[in-house]
């Protein structure tokens, strides 16, 4: 079942060089799409592949590039969304770490695709130093005649550019990502309009994630048809995991999508099992934003069915019994951990990072962090469970963008399935100072009441 | 054109026009739809990019378009979102948009001092109409509140940064009327604030406008403070000829006796600012002599100050006129 399109030549010693990745069969891809492909058959290819955003949110791909409006006389941008900042996920750090090439050619394909003459990648600020690695590749690209003017003799002119964000988990958010790169505030926008019509400079734009642009290059490779053979259903090809928590391996993973969560978890080929035989409490399989989901309804959906690594079966059940893929930060929790504390963590990490501009995040997201630094330091009330509660209902949805979704969702989530864990909480304070709750008692039967 | 309904009032608007502003015109028509006008505190309609931020014009779409006739999945800022022909809009009639405005109000009063008994923005400040029509009696939130320090910026303005709901109408106002802005918003999350570059003080002809767009209390007049209470001041319609271009010197004087005590902009019905004043008219000129008083002015929408809001009331018999009067003034007996 193992297929690597992405990482599979990442071990190879100096593949970050032009003259190693090219040997090994780089930049066939750009040769291949500049000179006997029009941009619409690129266009086409990927929409066929069924490439999915690996950002988080799963939107298709090439649906979002032929949203792009294309006026004339108007010049268009590819933006690389390298601020890869949600707790849990390093996916792109290691991609473009080990093999920075891999997304100079994909961004070289995706820019023609999208009659884009100029890219930006807008890499995280603590990548500090992937900006040299980066920079080094489009130099070494640009000398071999990969970038720059008249690209392989076929007109195509490319220029991409790298720049450092300062440092904020909301500048990840598309709009607000596009502000910061214009060097505003980094506020996200109000939508519409979308970035496709009126984005960076009010120019059209697409923002694709690291792991879409890249993914375009095998999918130019091996047609997108074949592409979409990989993989289950609507989730086809492959996907870059972040494992990280108490299991035995920690680490980026590439996984064809359709692997099951046990598998992923338990064998040796990825996270290895738990740590010290430790038993599984709780996993949070797509990043921080993502519902937590407890060890019984992880391998499992609450339908019996066995949990896959898809967007479609991690999303089974919806938020009651589900949760999301989302960008693949692979959490796992053993049953030493405490959840209060781990919403607490998340918590704290929204509220730090919310931006400010809209209400109910910039106030909803610090309330709901003091009332879990109460009730994970034994001084919470058990009223406060049921105003969590409120509050993140409250803030879910009314928000200028995700992120106000992404702080209610862990909070939501955690409520729902370890409630019990939050009122001991409650009802023991000196103890839950001193231990943690463990496992969870009941084992599913129905999600737990979620309170007024 | 474009045929909206709002809260089953069918309506026709031109195109492009937004379902807060579709709400404002039946309004205008229809004195008695009033009330099914959205609130909005960060949307502005003179000011370009202003809304969408405070989220209590938040209404539910039930039915997109005519060609489209899907409701829209989440609540939508009714100030950000235009009409499309054939959408219909709940805003009253919708439990759940009236769920999420009373969570907006709540978020909006979680970190504001509540210090209207010494705040001049009481009796005018939207943020009081807002919390009298959808906020609840007793708060839930029991921690600190989030402080700031009161800061001078300029010599006419006080900032208190505490009353301050970051609706970011002063930062669209310098964008848009003066030379340069010197202020914006600094930090983020809970933590932002509406501040000048390294202390610098906001020095330019229309700085005073911040303070009339402010829908709270956060920027004030210096000139004022502490004064008077805005419904103990009489307020008059006056104008003078202004040298600067850019000001037609139509203002509202507020007097107590002879004396101005206080100069502003004249607000519209949706307290929008008609025209912007320079700084000379606001600050300056506050002798009689300096103005020609067109008459006593009417102000429809803040209740303290004219009584005006409370003529729902008075039509359903809860109170008669003349004892909201007395009890106005304090002459009510029992």
């Amino acid at each position: 079942m193992s297929r690597k399109l992405l990482l599979d030549k990442a071990h190879i010693a100096g593949i970050e060089t032009f003259e190693v990745y090219r040997k090994e069969g780089g930049y066939r891809a750009a040769e291949k799409a500049l000179k006997s492909m029009t941009p619409d058959e690129i266009t086409e290819e990927v929409k066929k592949s069924g490439l999915r955003g690996r950002g988080g949110a799963g939107f298709p791909t090439g649906m979002k590039w032929s949203f792009l409006a294309k006026p004339e006389g108007v010049p268009r941008y590819l933006v690389c969304n390298a601020d890869e900042s949600e707790p849990g996920t390093f996916k792109d750090r290691f991609l473009m770490e080990k093999i920075p090439h891999l997304l100079v050619e994909g961004l070289i394909v995706s820019s023609f695709a999208l009659g884009a003459n100029t890219a930006y990648i807008y890499i995280r600020g603590e990548y500090a130093w992937i900006v040299h690695i980066l920079e080094k590749a489009i130099a070494e690209a640009k000398n071999n005649g990969f970038l720059g003017k008249n690209i392989l003799g076929t007109g195509f002119d490319l220029e991409i550019y790298v720049q450092r964000g300062a440092g904020a988990y909301i500048c990840g958010e598309e709009t607000a990502l596009l502000e910061s790169l214009e060097g505003k505030r980094g506020n996200p926008r109000i939508k519409p309009p979308f970035p496709a019509v009126k984005g960076l400079y009010d120019c059209p734009t697409v923002v694709n994630n690291v792991e879409s642009i890249a993914a375009s290059v095998p999918i130019i490779n091996m047609t997108g048809d074949e592409y979409a053979k990989i993989g289950l259903g609507r989730s086809t090809g492959t996907k870059l995991i972040s494992a990280s928590g108490n299991i035995n391996k920690p680490g980026v993973y590439e996984i064809v999508l359709g692997l099951s969560v046990e598998e992923f978890l338990m064998s040796d080929e990825y996270c290895g099992g738990m740590k010290n035989g430790k038993k599984l409490k709780a996993c949070v399989p797509g990043g921080s934003s993502v519902p937590i989901l407890p060890h019984d309804l992880l391998f499992k959906t609450a339908n019996g069915e066995t949990r896959l690594m898809t967007y479609e079966s991690l999303s089974d059940g919806g938020f009651a019994t589900g949760s999301m893929l989302g960008s693949g930060g692979f959490i796992v929790y053993d049953e030493d951990q405490c959840i209060v504390e781990n919403t607490y963590n998340f918590t704290r990490f929204y509220r730090h990072e919310s931006c400010g501009q809209c209400s109910p995040c910039r106030e909803g997201t610090g309330w709901m962090e003091k009332l879990l630094w109460r009730l994970e330091n034994g001084q919470g009330k058990i009223e406060d469970i049921d105003l969590l509660w409120d509050i993140q209902r409250k803030i879910e949805g009314n928000t200028i963008c995700p992120l106000g979704d992404a702080a209610s969702w862990p909070v939501a989530a955690a409520i729902r399935h370890f409630r019990e864990e939050f009122e001991w909480h409650v009802t023991h304070p000196k103890e839950a100072m001193e231990r943690n709750y463990g496992l969870r008692k009941n084992i599913y039967v129905a999600p737990t009441p979620a309170g007024a | 054109m474009a045929k909206v309904t709002i809260d089953g009032h069918l309506m026709d608007v031109p195109d492009g026009t937004t379902i807060l502003n579709a709400a404002r015109m039946m309004a205008e028509q229809h004195p008695e739809l009033s009330a099914n006008v959205p609130p909005a505190m960060c949307y502005y309609s003179k000011l370009e990019g202003s809304g969408g931020k405070c989220r209590t014009c938040l209404v539910q779409v039930t039915k997109g378009s005519e060609k489209d006739p899907r409701p829209m999945p989440k609540l939508v800022a009714s100030c950000r979102t235009t009409v499309m022909d054939g959408m219909e809009v709940q805003n009253k009639l919708s439990a759940q948009v009236q769920d999420a405005r009373k969570g907006v109000v709540e978020f909006l009063l979680l970190n504001h001092p509540l210090d209207c008994p010494v705040c001049d923005q009481a009796g005018e400040c939207h943020l009081q109409d807002l919390g009298y029509e959808h906020g609840s009696q007793n708060t839930r939130y029991e921690f600190k509140r989030r402080t700031f320090e009161v800061e001078d910026i300029g010599d006419k303005v006080k900032l208190h940064m505490n009353r301050c709901i970051l609706c970011y109408r002063c930062v669209f106002t310098a964008n848009q009327i003066t030379e340069g802005r010197v202020h914006g918003i600094i930090n983020r999350g809970d933590h932002a604030e509406i501040s000048t570059y390294i202390h610098q003080s906001i020095d330019n002809d229309f700085s005073g406008n911040v303070i009339d767009v402010c829908p709270v209390g956060a920027l004030t007049d210096k000139t004022f403070r502490f004064k008077s209470r805005v419904w103990n001041t009489n307020p008059y319609n006056a104008h003078r000829e202004c040298t600067n271009p850019k000001c037609k010197g139509h203002v509202v004087l507020w007097m107590a006796g002879n004396d101005i005590l206080r100069v502003t902009a004249r607000k519209d019905q949706w307290g929008e600012v008609e025209s912007f004043i320079c700084n000379e008219c606001r600050f300056d000129k506050k002798s009689l002599g300096d103005w020609i008083v067109e008459g006593p002015r009417k102000i429809d929408r803040h209740s303290v100050i004219s009584g005006g809001h409370y003529n729902s009331l008075s039509d359903k018999k809860v109170l008669t006129k003349s004892t909201t009067f007395a009890v106005m003034e304090g002459s009510r007996k029992d």
